[in-house]
């Protein structure tokens, strides 16, 4: 890897870019592409420089079908996200089992009594509300919203915003009644069926636990079933 | 909480490999780019290796890292890419021990 190629992976990941690094095994040769720009001594064109894109694309890593050559495509994307909105004792579970499994966790809870680092050592605190937050890092596709607190005043906001956002995933805490009434409040406000639907309540699949730290477990086997298999 | 680092996603081994870089040491990277059968780590999963022989990341759950690392320091030495090939048809990955019965190539590269 030479330091062109280093300098524009090290410039695209602190951009939250999402890039390809496509490399000739037998020559050692490189290419960093996006949509926009190619750079490095590897050479694209025609039908290798559109499988690389295909790749880039579907965020697909693996040997580029061109024949003749043995390209392969390393996509580097979006970092994974998990948005906690409660700091309940669920969440002293959820968090560090997330960040375990890779996603950067943020904990967001106004009450101050609640997101202590005390109660949350090591971990991604803010005290805002719900919606004040999402609006200062939006969520993406990458994104998994998870609310816990079933506070309806901190929860729904959460929620209107996580509905009409590219968020994989979305899950709300709460019992059959509580969601009934949470379903009711959304409709009212004017979200449509659709949209309502992609809430998973109860959250978690379905491992009958009932400990915090068990429920947190079936949230995150939950997130990671929304992540690679997304249809089911 | 960063976790322990055996569990950091593969994009972030990639970033700590650029910043073990930055701070001036030999690192070589190794990626995953063939898998056949049942290999442990998925096509693109990173090892990174500096040049004391320090790690992070894994590229067959703990089987072939030791060769993989051994290569690696050569890589640093001499910057040339090397590509290994560890599984059933070849002998010697036997000796270090693809135990899952599954083939991987690695791609070893210096971080120039």
């Amino acid at each position: 890897m030479k330091p062109d190629i280093r300098e524009r992976l090290k410039a695209a990941r602190a951009a939250r870019n999402t890039v390809a690094l496509v490399t000739d095994l037998e020559s050692g040769a490189q290419a960093v592409i996006d949509e926009a720009t190619r750079s490095g001594t590897l050479t694209l064109e025609g039908p290798a420089l559109e499988a690389a894109l295909a790749a880039l694309r579907a965020e697909s890593t693996g040997p580029l079908p061109v024949t003749g050559r043995r390209l392969f495509v390393r996509v580097y994307g979006l970092p994974w996200r998990m948005v906690v909105i409660g700091a309940v004792h669920v969440t002293q579970a959820l968090a560090p089992m997330a960040a375990m499994t890779g996603y950067g966790v943020t904990i967001v809870d106004p009450r101050q009594a609640f997101a202590t680092a005390e109660r949350f050592p090591d971990q991604r605190l803010v005290h805002l509300w719900p919606d004040e937050f999402l609006a200062e890092e939006p969520p993406d596709a990458h994104t998994a919203i998870v609310t816990l607190t079933h506070d309806p005043k901190i929860d729904d906001p959460a929620l209107e915003v996580a509905l009409r956002s590219p968020a994989f995933y979305v899950g709300a805490l709460g019992s059959r009644k509580t969601h009934s009434l949470r379903v009711a409040r959304l409709r009212e406000r004017g979200y449509t069926e659709a949209e309502i639907a992609r809430i998973h309540a109860p959250i978690g699949l379905d491992l009958g636990g009932r400990s915090p730290p068990e429920i947190a477990v079936a949230v995150l086997a939950q997130v990671v079933k929304a992540r690679y298999m997304p249809e089911t | 909480m960063t976790g322990p680092t055996t569990t950091l996603p593969d994009n972030q081994i990639l970033d700590r490999a650029l910043a073990w870089r930055d701070e001036g040491r030999g690192v070589a990277l190794a990626t995953v780019v063939t898998t056949w059968g049942s290999a442990p780590r998925p096509v693109g999963s990173h090892l990174a290796i500096d040049e004391t022989g320090a790690f992070l990341g894994s590229v067959s759950g703990g089987c072939v890292e030791g060769a993989v690392i051994e290569e690696a320091l050569e890589v640093i030495r001499d910057g040339k890419p090397r590509l290994l090939s560890f599984g059933v048809s070849n002998e010697q990955a036997w000796e270090v021990g693809l135990a899952c019965g599954g083939q991987i190539d690695i791609y070893v590269e210096a971080v120039e």
